[in-house]
């Protein structure tokens, strides 16, 4: 069984507990863009695209047994880091799971001073999206 | 304009002292000393400037141009006497050629407005280049939207340069207006707006500059240039955000019908007629950002108190060493060659996202642009998505360089794909 949003990210928020600096934090990111899954090139469609200020996302989602599940790509490694957070944490959970959450967990790791500030990303625009979907699989369901 | 030997010559200049008048330089970030070669998209301020500000809020802030109090008088003073040091400053014939507006884009705005309703017509052409900031394409584009008119694009080399004789063959009866920026922010390209200012004139077409990375960095003279309008902002050279000016020739401001209605720019108002003030005030509707005008003066004094010649080779030395050093490591590859530049280096690297590497820059400490730098055009005729661009000020150093250049080879090792 998979475990519920708010459980991984207390997970994420202690193993970011680990690092003191932003350097140290930004590098770990890096590191789990580089080790996100390769996104299909057939799903990289216009229809999928986000287009932030200074990086694209490509999303991609399906829902299998009342869950819904994410697959994206950018142009960014770090814009993938993130992607691989959010993946973790809302991949395979229920549509009414993903609609309500918070995501608490970007504040908390202190993710947000460094991305709010800027348009460059579009981590904000990303959540819409996934949660959009989310809305769409609900809709279906009923 | 710099000589081309400026680059060359080695400056006495001394950044360290220059660097004690701006408090925001004392700091660092995540615990790193702050660098800041983000300067293209806003200058740092000195103390005088900041002190400026307090000052007027601490002791003499009031409405101006209607009291007959004390507080009123002081603040209309001060504030008047920046009109004047605007016109020395940038040479104007006149202090009534110099219109207080909130920066660049709005001095833009005020012209196509205001000049473009009044003067462009179905099928006319408007002249601007392609490097230009959004800020001098938008504007134009809606009033040709507006108007039926047409915009001509003067094309430039792989170099980042403009190509003249394009230039040239795009003049035509039908050309109405030019705008042009005389330093690319994304580039750093200086272009060569008193040539084409000079060749313009012989058809009678106005030229509007746009002075927002110049002005700091190039000692400006409207009559020597003969420019018709000049817009620059505040910001980037010192001063405060949210004011700036626009510098017209005076007979074509009179010419002009007003930008915005409501007090300041009135004459007399009645509900059957109202006339305008004269210029400046006519473009000037409403209570003007009167603290920021007086420190706008505060940065103008700086500027002036500094050697501008100094500064300039120093600047231009910087910018050099920091292009060879860039230069040298593999990958890399600087967008905005031009044999004529100032304090720009724009550059992409192979196989590293510019928004990634821009923000290991930061967690360095070290604050640099990424992106299109709102010159999307550029970037497409370079055919790149962004770059990342480094830009200086006086305050810089080569040892800020050199932390920069270790970097780049650093995040080059992180991110490499």
């Amino acid at each position: 069984m998979s475990s519920s949003i708010e459980n991984i990210e207390t997970e994420i928020a202690e193993e970011f507990d680990l690092f003191d600096s932003w350097e140290d934090k930004y590098q770990y990111i890096i590191e789990l863009g580089q080790k996100l899954p390769v996104l299909d090139e057939k799903y990289k469609l216009e229809e999928n695209k986000i287009k932030g200020c200074q990086s694209s996302v490509w999303l991609y989602s399906y829902a299998k047994d009342d869950k819904v599940y994410f697959e994206a790509d950018s142009d960014s490694t770090f814009v993938k880091g993130e992607i691989a957070l959010l993946i973790r944490v809302l991949s395979g959970q229920k549509p009414q799971d993903i609609i309500s959450t918070e995501l608490s967990f970007i504040d908390k790791i202190g993710l947000r001073q460094h991305i709010a500030q800027t348009r460059a990303n579009g981590l904000a625009s990303m959540i819409k999206q996934m949660k959009l979907f989310a809305v769409g699989y609900q809709a279906q369901k009923v | 304009m710099l000589p081309d030997a400026a680059i060359e010559k080695k400056t006495t200049f001394d950044p360290q002292r220059a660097r004690k008048d701006f408090p925001i330089l004392k700091q660092t970030a995540y615990g790193k000393p702050l660098i800041y070669f983000d300067n293209a998209a806003t200058s740092q301020k000195p103390q005088s400037v900041i002190d400026a500000l307090t000052k007027y809020y601490t002791d003499y802030n009031a409405n101006i141009h209607r009291g007959v109090h004390y507080l009123s008088q002081k603040a209309s003073q001060a504030f008047d006497d920046v009109r004047v040091k605007a016109q020395q400053f940038i040479n104007a014939k006149s202090e009534k050629e110099i219109i207080f507006v909130r920066g660049t884009t709005e001095a833009i705005n005020l012209v196509a407005s205001s000049y473009g309703r009044k003067n462009i017509n179905a099928d006319d052409e408007i002249i601007i280049s392609a490097m230009e900031h959004h800020s001098n394409i938008v504007p134009w584009q809606m009033l040709c939207e507006e108007k039926k008119a047409v915009l001509k694009i003067i094309p430039m080399n792989d170099d980042g340069e403009l190509l003249f004789e394009e230039f040239e063959k795009l003049l035509s009866p039908k050309t109405k207006f030019i705008s042009v920026v005389h330093i690319s922010n994304s580039l750093g390209t200086i272009n060569p707006v008193k040539r084409i200012i000079a060749k313009a004139h012989q058809h009678n077409i106005p030229v509007l500059v746009d002075g927002a990375q110049s002005v700091v960095h190039t000692q400006i003279d409207v009559q020597d240039l003969d420019c018709d309008f000049f817009a620059f902002s505040g910001h980037k050279m010192f001063g405060p955000t949210g004011v700036g000016c626009l510098y017209g020739k005076l007979n074509l401001l009179e010419d002009m019908p007003p930008y915005q209605g409501g007090g300041e720019m009135i004459q007399s108002v009645s509900f059957e007629k109202t006339t305008y003030n004269e210029v400046p005030y006519k473009f000037e509707a409403g209570t003007p950002n009167i603290a920021d005008v007086i420190a706008l003066g505060t940065a103008i004094d700086y500027l002036l108190s500094l050697d501008r010649k100094a500064i300039a080779d120093y600047e231009n030395e910087l910018t050099e060493y920091a292009s060879s050093k860039l230069k040298e490591i593999e990958g890399i590859r600087l967008i905005g060659t031009a044999k004529k530049k100032a304090s720009v280096v724009s550059f992409v690297i192979d196989r590293v996202n510019a928004l990634d590497a821009g923000m290991y820059l930061d967690t360095l400490g070290i604050a640099v642009r990424t992106g299109h730098h709102c010159t999307e055009p550029v970037m497409d005729r370079f055919k790149i998505p962004g770059t990342i661009r480094a830009s200086f000020m006086f305050y810089n150093t080569k040892e800020e360089i050199d932390a920069l250049v270790d970097g780049v080879k650093k995040a080059i090792k992180l991110l490499k794909k």
